[in-house]
């Protein structure tokens, strides 16, 4: 398990973490649980949350195709995220400077997975269930154990943005 | 006459769509290696193997190359000694229905407002042009929402000349950043009106259309060459492989428009042409 604290913008690293996928509609339905005061269906803490929606698993795989969605589109979700009390979020793309702050100030990360490359990272995952929000299809929330999975420090805990160049 | 019949063209897309998503073609590939061999940063060129081994995977373990496998857009050449026994929409729809299902690939087209899922990845979007001679010919193109949205159109005020086109393709380009998955293709239409330019840029883009004379083959040099000093770069990350290839087709306009359409096609550039 990783320290975020520890990693800077431009590192390239393997997770072997825990990782559930989330993408907008999921994200639309936590924030609106909170917003309720409705208990959330998965406890979040101390893991990622994957901004992605992969193909159907083959009967005899363990997860189809699955990289990562355009980030940005999650960021006006992003003060759900401290709430969460996840290490960090898994995407593609640049984010806003709401984004950015928060990382600084929550010590979370955003790391970036190359876009496109769902083949090359099905083969990293080692377990892929799906446990919550099954009736948002690909959208639903997936938990997953990622063994060797190659991400970018794109924002580090001190507010180091890699877009920024 | 040639007869052509719903299970020669159901059968076809099937494969076509199966091809796309599971094998990315040549040109793509060729175009991947030469990036990547040109590139000078070590990220670039992580970015870019990572790729060029994800192609490998995806046709040896059979997984589609990217999660978004799309809506499938089919642009149908019908040929005037073409006899057909179906409409084209039932065939061309069933083979989406049947090769989303059997393939295991993702279903990702909704009501615009609703939001609910077709569950089957209908409707196709389809465009038919008729033309000389007795052949059926569809390129088809599963094409993901990354680089789709990112796409954009304008009407440029004519005085703006070439420099200007160049100007708002470079503009489309940097705000499409790392989110349209680059290395990116891009599709260019020029003139027509508002809806024919987009159709000449999603034409240009699928069939790789070559530049039909020397102006338009200037631009296209111009625009590769400054697109690809914006330091983009794979993934977003700096580089210089933005942009491995543009294609533009132009169509006499008003005197008073100049209407400009960028399709931007990400590096997953899944496109398979049939000829019956
Ligand atoms: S932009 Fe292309 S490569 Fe990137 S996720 Fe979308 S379909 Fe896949």
């Amino acid at each position: 398990m990783i320290d975020v604290t520890k990693l800077h913008v431009g590192d390239v690293i393997y997770l072997d973490e825990i990782v559930y996928t989330a993408r907008d509609a999921a994200h639309l339905r936590l924030s609106k649980m909170l917003e309720n005061g409705e208990k959330l269906p998965v406890n979040f803490e101390g893991s990622f949350i994957y901004y992605a929606g992969p193909t159907p698993t083959k009967p005899g795989k363990i997860a189809g195709s699955i990289g990562p969605t355009t980030s940005a589109r999650m960021d006006k979700f992003i003060s759900l995220m401290p709430k969460l009390k996840i290490k960090g979020m898994i995407g593609k793309g640049p984010r806003n400077e709401d984004v950015v702050k928060a990382c600084k100030e929550n010590k979370l990360v955003y790391l970036i997975a190359t876009g496109g490359a769902g083949a090359l990272l099905s083969k990293k995952i080692i377990s892929c269930e799906e446990i919550a929000f099954q009736d948002l299809g690909c959208e639903s929330i997936k938990r997953l154990e990622v063994k060797n999975f190659p991400v970018i420090v794109a924002i580090d805990t001190e507010g180091n943005d890699i877009f920024k160049r | 006459m040639k007869e052509i019949n719903y299970s020669d063209i159901k059968n076809n897309v099937v494969k076509a769509i199966y091809d796309s998503c599971f094998n990315l073609n040549e040109y793509s590939l060729n175009k991947l290696r030469e990036a990547k061999d040109n590139e000078d940063k070590e990220m670039a060129k992580t970015i870019i193997s990572q790729l060029l081994e994800n192609a490998e995977i995806a046709t040896n373990d059979e997984i589609p190359m990217c999660q978004d496998t799309g809506i499938v857009t089919c642009l149908v050449y019908l040929g005037i000694d073409v006899r057909l026994n179906c409409d084209l929409e039932t065939p061309i729809n069933d083979a989406v229905k049947e090769a989303y299902e059997n393939y295991y690939l993702r279903k990702s087209v909704v009501d615009p407002l609703t939001r609910i899922n077709t569950k089957d990845n209908t409707p196709a979007i389809i465009h038919t042009t008729i033309v000389e001679g007795d052949k059926l010919t569809i390129y088809v193109v599963p094409k993901g929402a990354g680089s789709e949205n990112m796409s954009q159109i304008k009407m440029l005020n004519p005085t703006v000349g070439e420099n200007g086109i160049v100007e708002f393709v470079k503009d489309v380009v940097k705000q499409a950043g790392g989110k349209a998955c680059p290395p990116i293709y891009l599709g260019i239409g020029i003139g027509g009106n508002f809806e024919t330019c987009a159709m000449l840029a999603k034409k240009a883009l699928a069939t790789r259309v070559e530049p039909k004379n020397e102006t338009i083959s200037n631009l296209k040099n111009q625009i590769l060459e400054e697109v690809n000093s914006l330091d983009i770069g794979p993934m977003g990350l700096g580089g210089k492989s933005t942009c491995l290839d543009v294609f533009i087709e132009a169509l006499p306009c008003h005197i008073a428009s100049l209407p400009v359409a960028v399709n931007i096609q990400c590096h997953a550039n899944r496109v398979e042409k049939i000829e019956l």
